[in-house]
């Protein structure tokens, strides 16, 4: 009898622990599409778990090549879409994303508010985690030259001066500057910084050849001058390895990729026990961070039964809940998790949401201007030509694009 | 063979060329010459963890009756080819009128987008394709004069380069050339400059992707020639050799007349194969230095606003592109057959 006893309490105990943990939904399909760094991985391997549906996912560093063409069939291949702030649009644009209101209304009022992402008024994903790009810095290189975490990029270019002067490190700044994506998102992050706006408001029309845009571009350029003389083909990538080779001693890094650099892989201890994050630098006297903010979240499909859509809400609410937080999974992001516990490498990232860093913009027309940045920068980076030269290609070449797309008559 | 035979022979391969080339094709001409709906923009909120902001959105339900009205998007006939990303015909035009000299005018040319990927793709073409034809008649004759125990390995090795995906081989050189790499370090060494670095400079990235070129494909200039030095005339060889003929003037007055066929087919295929360079580029991260027509219209379908219609007239650009390059030979191959 008391043995039965035991054994009972140890079933409820281990059944209300299991109920806690996995999730199970009557029927539906899941399929996910998203992008490839470990909070993702983790998401989707959460999310997969339930048990009753049929789920998988598709997780790859293409996924903007390949979500909206899964997407615009009938029924849809991948029923959620993980996303950030930037390729939420494209899928927006082309109204292949189910607005989630009644969906949160039935099974979702326990999800905090501040994580539904609303565009004009109509629930569109639900928010999991946040980015940002922030200084990362070698403490005790820092130390040697007597400064403290430049505030600003004109200290850190004074600083990266000193340490190439005193010949610790010959190019100590790394940036993410390959051209293409990153180098256009440099240039977002310092435009902003010196308080541009990217268009005339309320229209379509790009307006950055102006003094900010010149600005900009000298900053840039003036920080390359101090980075490995390839720069323009590293992107995040490239320039992690070079942290971790040690050939960095400042750089703007993700936040995303700041635990891959404290971490003891890859690198020595002189490296990874130095490397700190600190908050955004702000630029040219302005108080406004010259970065973004960045959230990745997910989506259900349009295109899908309503049963399917249902199994993907609560698939994806399951594989986003505190249930997926362990020891392993609490430093993979800054999570926007109930019982999330921030740890000394998401600093930057909260530094960043602490100053209000402009998120970046969820405009319909904002990724024809990124991919235009990414692909006329690089000849002023190389001296090719003036600033002035390549701000109004820049709007040439835009406003031809947004022509063929609609935007601009 | 009979007429109906030959049709029914060739039948699956038509049908199948019918719908994977000649119908895509079509789609991809008659995409280009559509843009799309003026898009109908709305003034939205949008709310998220970083607070609200006033936004533009696109108005779905306006759109979606424009799109029902018509499908494929707004015509525009040739607009997308005469814009700037293209052919800009109006900057041209400028550049023609303000240009002081030649060199002022090409350097405005090389601004737009589509010359500056056409003057690569042109140079490209032309480098590497007679450097692949010399340098697989030279291995082909070595190889085929080596003796015959070690002709086996040596052909394998000869082959290798054009056996491995053209993404890995460019990222190995890629590695290599690196201001670190094996190459790169030499480099550097040899010129007595620590700075010199391949992946900063125009015009040795220029050279870094036309090596490339030349490596990948010389192995197939080379087994196409090898196979053709074992139907030279064993008996035109040996009188050439009996009237006194050197080496050298065997090669000239016997091998190369025999080969000259096969070096029409290399120089087909090479030409077509050159003017699409495209994963040299992706790999290398080249283009801030060089771009290329196909790695354009890569670009234009990367982003995350995906340029349909642009892409597609680049596309049809670059099929007339090959059709002009081909022109001369076709049309000499085209007279070779009615002589005969």
């Amino acid at each position: 009898m008391f043995l039965k006893t035991i054994i009972t309490a140890a079933t409820v105990a281990l059944s209300t622990s299991a109920a806690f943990a996995a999730c199970t939904i009557d029927s539906g399909r899941l399929n996910i599409i998203g992008n490839e760094f470990p909070a993702i991985q983790t998401v989707a391997k959460n999310a997969t778990s339930c048990e009753g549906i049929e789920a998988e996912a598709n997780l790859t560093a293409d996924h903007q090549k390949i979500n909206l063409a899964g997407m615009q069939g009938n029924p849809a291949e991948y029923t959620s879409a993980i996303l950030a702030n930037s390729s939420i649009v494209a899928l927006i644009n082309e109204d292949v994303l189910r607005p989630l209101d009644d969906l949160v209304a039935k099974h979702g009022q326990d999800i905090p508010k501040h994580q539904l992402i609303t565009v004009d008024g109509k629930v569109m994903a639900v928010a999991f985690m946040a980015n940002a790009q922030h200084l990362v810095y070698r403490g005790d290189i820092l130390e040697k030259i007597g400064v403290e975490p430049p505030k600003t990029y004109e200290e850190l270019l004074a600083a990266a001066k000193m340490i190439r002067e005193q010949g610790i490190i010959e190019n100590p700044v790394g940036g993410a500057y390959q051209a293409g994506w990153n180098l256009a998102q440099e240039f977002v992050n310092m435009y902003l910084g010196h308080g541009g706006e990217f268009y005339k408001p309320g229209t379509a029309e790009v307006a950055i050849n102006n003094e900010k845009g010149v600005a900009t571009l000298n900053m840039m350029k003036a920080l390359s001058e101090y980075m490995n003389p390839d720069f323009l083909t590293h992107d995040s990538n490239a320039t992690s390895a070079e942290w971790e080779a040690g050939n960095v001693a400042l750089m703007n890094m993700w936040g995303s990729r700041t635990g891959r650099l404290m971490d003891a892989e890859g690198s020595t201890p002189e490296v990874y026990n130095n490397t700190k994050v600190s908050a955004p630098m702000t630029v040219g006297g302005g108080n406004h961070p010259a970065s973004t903010l960045w959230w990745d979240g997910w989506t259900v499909a349009k295109n899908i039964s309503d049963k399917d859509a249902e199994a993907t809400f609560l698939a994806m609410k399951h594989g986003t809940s505190s249930a997926i937080l362990n020891d392993e999974t609490m430093g993979q992001a800054v999570w926007m998790i109930d019982g999330y516990k921030p740890a000394p490498v998401n600093a930057g990232v909260f530094s960043a949401i602490d100053m209000q860093t402009t998120p970046y913009p969820m405009l319909p027309y904002q990724g024809l201007l990124h991919t235009v940045l990414g692909d006329n920068i690089a000849d002023f980076m190389q001296g090719k030509e003036s600033a002035e030269q390549t701000l109004s290609d820049i709007e040439a070449a835009y406003t031809a694009a947004a022509r063929e797309k609609g935007y601009l008559k | 063979m009979k007429h109906k035979a030959f049709f029914l022979f060739v039948l699956p391969s038509s049908v199948a060329m019918l719908l994977f080339i000649f119908f895509p094709i079509i789609s991809v001409v008659v995409q280009s010459f559509y843009v799309s709906h003026e898009q109908v923009i709305v003034t939205v909120e949008n709310c998220g963890p970083f607070g609200c902001k006033q936004a533009t959105a696109i108005d779905q339900e306006a759109t979606a009756a424009l799109r029902e009205a018509e499908p494929l998007g707004k015509f525009a006939g040739l607009a997308t080819y005469r814009d700037r990303n293209h052919l800009a015909v109006d900057a041209v035009g400028s550049a023609w009128e303000k240009a002081d000299n030649w060199r002022d005018f090409g350097a405005q040319m090389l601004n737009l987008p589509f010359y500056k990927a056409l003057g690569f793709t042109l140079t490209f073409t032309f480098v590497v394709t007679p450097l692949v034809i010399i340098f697989g008649f030279v291995i082909a004759v070595a190889v085929n004069s080596a003796a015959s125990a070690i002709r086996g390995p040596l052909i394998f090795f000869s082959l290798l380069p054009m056996m491995i995906t053209p993404l890995i081989g460019s990222l190995i050189l890629f590695w290599m050339v690196d201001a670190r790499g094996i190459i790169g370090s030499a480099l550097q060494y040899l010129a007595g400059n620590p700075d010199l670095s391949v992946k900063a400079s125009t015009p040795l990235m220029w050279i870094m992707l036309m090596v490339y070129g030349v490596w990948h494909a010389a192995p197939f200039a080379f087994i196409v020639y090898y196979a053709g030095l074992q139907t030279v005339n064993k008996d035109t060889l040996e009188a050439s050799r009996i009237d006194g003929a050197n080496r050298w003037e065997q090669i000239r007055y016997v091998i190369i007349p025999h080969l000259l066929p096969l070096t029409t087919f290399i120089a087909l295929m090479q030409l077509m194969d050159n003017f699409r360079v495209f994963e040299p580029i992706v790999s290398f991260a080249a283009n801030a230095h060089a771009t290329s027509l196909s790695w354009a219209i890569y670009n234009d379908l990367g982003g995350e606003t995906r340029q349909l219609s642009s892409a597609a007239a680049t596309s049809v650009l670059t099929i007339i592109g090959v059709a002009i390059l081909l022109s001369p030979v076709l049309v000499r191959t085209w007279r070779d057959f009615g002589r005969k």
